[in-house]
């Protein structure tokens, strides 16, 4: 039993950054109605900006965490100037294999400059954890459960509850009404594209004490929050965040019960899964095209 | 109709133009004579080798890439399952070569079309994701299944077939292999699957409401895509005698990705280009192999640099400027058949008690419509009265929430849209939806392609017959090779018309042909109409244009509120007080 509430913890604290990346997902989905296939890239540029500016350069960790997410909020930026702007008249296929063109150049270029030793990110805290009962609660997970429940609140917040919110909110929903409107069509997918980086960027950041700092974290953690993106119900923010703590949960106990290599297969399967059985997920519901 | 007939119907149109072929097939055997007799040093034959092999797998890319729009992300995964069945089985189990490979092929094409299948009814993204997933999978499991694979430490002393264990006799085994398959991936696109593949690719709902079945079609380009993956990486296999896991990772298959956009995917011409010009270029740019990384980066960034500005790839562009203009017919076209008034049972099409919500929206709700045969009947109502959305139903887009449809007497109720265009429906969209990026002769082909289209079982030419006489029907007959988007509005209305008439219906479907037409255009549809119906074809017809309604339709069904108020004759019907009150409002 107290194994159970361990890998349990563990499992929500590894979802809880699948859901963030997922919610990056999504979030770009819903405004452009295409997957953006460098999402995770994102989470592993934050990751590497962090070791530079905080172990490299030995900056305070605060200073280094809020270069990193301006470092993203760029990032953002130019991708969707030079990866996405151009194509946005085009069919999804030529836009999402600009995006993979765009991971595999995000990889590499960081290949290229930092070479293929994976590195180490300090966690925030300098205590390890707290022993809750039976229960050991690490510090680091303990943050990105408390940074998740935060952002995922104030999304809530700003998407409900600001004009920006709203406005971004009838982008996504029908671009061409939404310019009728007034609305800067061009400046809201920007704001999208810019707010998804982060959104990424905080969880490579989060996740990076906890894995190595390495060229293909960005892809794995990619591979499981599309996963539970699908989990969840495709294009549904409910439903990343709770597909993501699904998947994480599911992949942690798969690995102490079952089988350690083959970790990573677990996300696979269940996606196989949900694609064969329950295609729109445990929340979605796509509207036929109309004809 | 039989297995075999259906094949020689599919694969009907591998054989088109005398010169074309001639060319094609002497540069092949000039190709094939050279790779086995020029002598070269062993580096150069390598990469003859690697570009040859990689080139098939190429091609795969093309089929599924080019041809019907689909995405494929894992084809060094396919690449691997052709491999490492010729390297293990020649190796360690002492399996003849030429089994090893075509069982290769088999394991490629089953794992292509299973994947196929639990993700092609969803959209593109899914596709990616999991061929990337099925991809990173593969290779964990040739890393892991060190019992099987041997794990990292790869395969070796791979063997080849007796007759071709000679180094330059293989290489002319690989070119030529390469020439069949490029042979056939470029006939592909004139065949019947082919063109379902474009059709599929240019617009999934008309290629439905033209009796395809999409989703198979799918499967089929993706499985294709697949069994070249495992031939080509089968012959790399015996080519170079070793085979490890990294030589088939992620960034391989972008690799095989970016030779088949750098090329161009519409046809195997770009293929060859695009992997030649990516095999030969990372040799002479050797010196950045030095730096890990920065070789793949490049690669990342060519890859947006394609999409971006040169969408059709090298060949693409160099095939753009030398488009030949159509040719003028060199006899003129037969006069077109349809089905005549007393084809069949009185009743052509029936819908009892249809309904169809929208959440809590009631779209349709327990309409019941009779469409006698060999009549103009007409559906009638407000905007918003739910009469397209009961065309939709009728012809399969949408399942209705309850009640039944029987075309032609046999119960459709549970068939999927192409099912019922092969039961005897035929329609055309309120949004003209036509295959665009081809011709209007083309187009219209694959409706007549129609399965049980009784009127083109003798073949292929039959069936460009059968299209050229609809195209001539809706008076477009002499520009019947332009591109459809050449043609002007009401001009791509009637090339639907001609599509849906071509593929010979019981039952035609009209979704408001009148729409945007300009008065001229009008007058002509409506004759159209008139010819139509004067050789007895049923034709259901929604429009708003009452005078269009009025002239040529006998019977009237008026919905509202997605219910049917009224039905009969036309001038009783639109003498009916609540008929005027729905159109223009209560008195």
């Amino acid at each position: 039993m107290d194994l159970v509430l361990q890998l349990l913890f563990t499992g929500l604290g590894i979802g809880a950054i699948y859901a963030l990346v997922a919610l990056g997902f999504v979030l770009i989905f819903r405004a452009t109605n295409v997957v953006n296939f460098a999402q995770g890239e994102f989470s592993m540029v934050a990751a590497y900006l962090m070791v530079v500016f905080a172990v490299d350069l030995g900056w305070p960790y605060w200073l280094s965490f809020l270069l990193a997410i301006g470092g993203m909020a760029l990032l953002g930026a130019i991708f969707n100037l030079g990866v996405y702007y151009p194509l946005r008249n085009r069919t999804f296929l030529p836009v999402i294999i600009s995006t993979i063109g765009a991971s595999i150049f995000l990889a590499n270029t960081v290949l290229a400059l930092y070479g293929p030793q994976p590195q180490v990110l300090p966690g925030w805290f300098d205590t390890p954890g707290v022993q809750f009962g039976p229960v050991y609660l690490d510090s680091q997970y303990l943050l990105i459960i408390a940074v998740t429940i935060a952002l995922v609140a104030f999304q809530y917040w700003f998407f409900e509850h600001t004009l920006l919110g709203k406005k971004l909110q009838a982008t996504s929903q029908d671009k061409e009404m939404a310019a009728l409107l007034g609305i800067p069509v061009a400046r809201m997918i920007m704001i999208t594209f810019v707010y998804s980086a982060v959104l990424g960027g905080i969880a490579g950041i989060l996740v990076a004490p906890i894995l190595f700092v390495s060229i293909q974290m960005g892809s794995t953690i990619a591979l499981k929050a599309f996963a539970a993106t699908i989990i969840g119900g495709f294009g549904d923010v409910a439903g990343a965040i709770i597909g993501g703590l699904a998947l994480g949960v599911i992949e942690t106990f798969g690995a102490a019960y079952i089988s350690v290599p083959y970790k990573d297969a677990f996300a696979f399967l269940v996606l196989i899964l949900f694609l064969a059985f329950r295609p729109r997920g445990l929340f979605g519901e796509r509207v036929a095209e109309k004809a | 109709m039989s297995a075999a007939r259906a094949a020689a119907r599919a694969a009907s149109g591998l054989f088109g133009s005398v010169v074309g072929h001639g060319l094609y097939a002497i540069l092949a055997i000039t190709a094939v004579g050279c790779a086995a007799t020029v002598k070269t040093d062993g580096y150069f034959a390598n990469i003859l080798m690697q570009a040859a092999t990689y080139a098939i797998a190429v091609f795969g890319l093309s089929v599924v890439l080019g041809l019907c729009g689909q995405i494929n992300l894992a084809q060094a995964a396919f690449f691997a399952l052709g491999a490492y069945a010729v390297g293990l089985g020649t190796a360690d189990y002492h399996i003849p070569f030429w089994i090893c490979l075509a069982a290769g092929m088999a394991i490629a094409f089953a794992s292509g079309g299973l994947l196929g299948l639990s993700t092609l009814r969803l959209g593109g993204h899914y596709l990616a994701m999991v061929t990337i997933s099925f991809q990173q999978i593969l290779t964990v499991v040739l890393l892991n299944a060190v019992w099987l694979t041997h794990g990292p430490d790869g395969v070796s002393s791979i063997k080849r077939p007796d007759l071709f264990a000679q180094g330059q006799a293989y290489l002319a085994l690989a070119v030529a292999v390469l020439a069949i398959t490029g042979y056939v991936v470029w006939r592909l696109a004139n065949t019947r699957l082919g063109r379902a593949m474009r059709a599929v690719r240019d617009n999934e709902i008309a290629a439905s409401a033209a009796g395809i079945d999409v989703y198979r079609t799918k499967v089929a380009a993706f499985a294709i895509c697949a069994a070249l993956g495992g031939l080509g990486g089968g012959l790399f296999a015996g080519g170079f005698a070793y085979v490890s896991p990294d030589q088939f990772a992620f960034s391989d298959s972008i690799v095989f990705l970016t030779m088949a956009l750098l090329g161009g995917v519409a046809s195997p011409v770009g293929s060859v280009i695009g992997t030649g010009l990516l095999i030969l270029i990372p040799e002479w740019l050797r010196f950045l192999k030095s730096v890990p990384g920065l070789y793949l980066a490049i690669y990342g960034l060519a890859v947006i640099f394609i999409v971006v500005f040169m969408s059709d790839g090298i060949w693409g562009f160099i095939a753009g400027m030398f488009r030949r203009p159509a040719t003028a017919p060199a006899r003129p076209a037969r006069s077109l058949v349809l089905k005549p008034a007393d084809s069949g049972a009185p009743i052509a099409l029936e819908v009892r008690r249809l309904a169809k919500y929208f959440g809590g929206l009631k779209a349709v709700d327990g309409v019941d419509l009779t469409v006698r045969r060999g009549g103009v009947h007409a559906l009638i109502g407000p905007n918003g009265s739910g009469k397209t959305t009961m065309l939709n139903v009728v012809s399969g887009l949408y399942r209705p929430t309850a009640g039944r449809i029987l075309v032609d007497g046999v119960d459709a109720t549970a068939l999927s849209a192409h099912r019922r265009t092969i039961a005897g429906l035929g329609r055309t969209f309120q949004n003209i939806r036509l295959f665009r990026s081809m011709t209007a002769l083309e187009n219209v082909v694959i409706g007549a392609e129609r399965d049980g289209n009784t009127q083109v079982e003798d073949g292929h030419a039959a069936t460009v017959e059968r299209a050229r006489a609809a195209l001539e029907f809706v008076g477009l007959g002499d520009r019947y090779g332009d591109l459809v988007t050449s043609f002007s509005y009401g001009h791509q209305r009637l090339i639907e018309i001609a599509r849906a008439l071509a593929g010979n219906p019981t039952v035609l479907l009209l979704d408001e042909p009148a729409a945007g037409l300009n008065s001229s255009e009008k007058k002509f549809l409506h004759d159209l109409l008139d010819k139509i119906a004067a050789q007895g074809l049923t034709i259901l017809i929604i429009d708003h244009d009452m005078t269009l309604v009025a002239g040529v339709a006998r019977h009237l069904t008026v919905l509202n509120f997605g219910r049917r108020i009224a039905d009969g004759d036309t001038v009783d019907v639109l003498r009916q007080p609540d008929v005027v009150a729905a159109y223009l409002g209560a008195q």
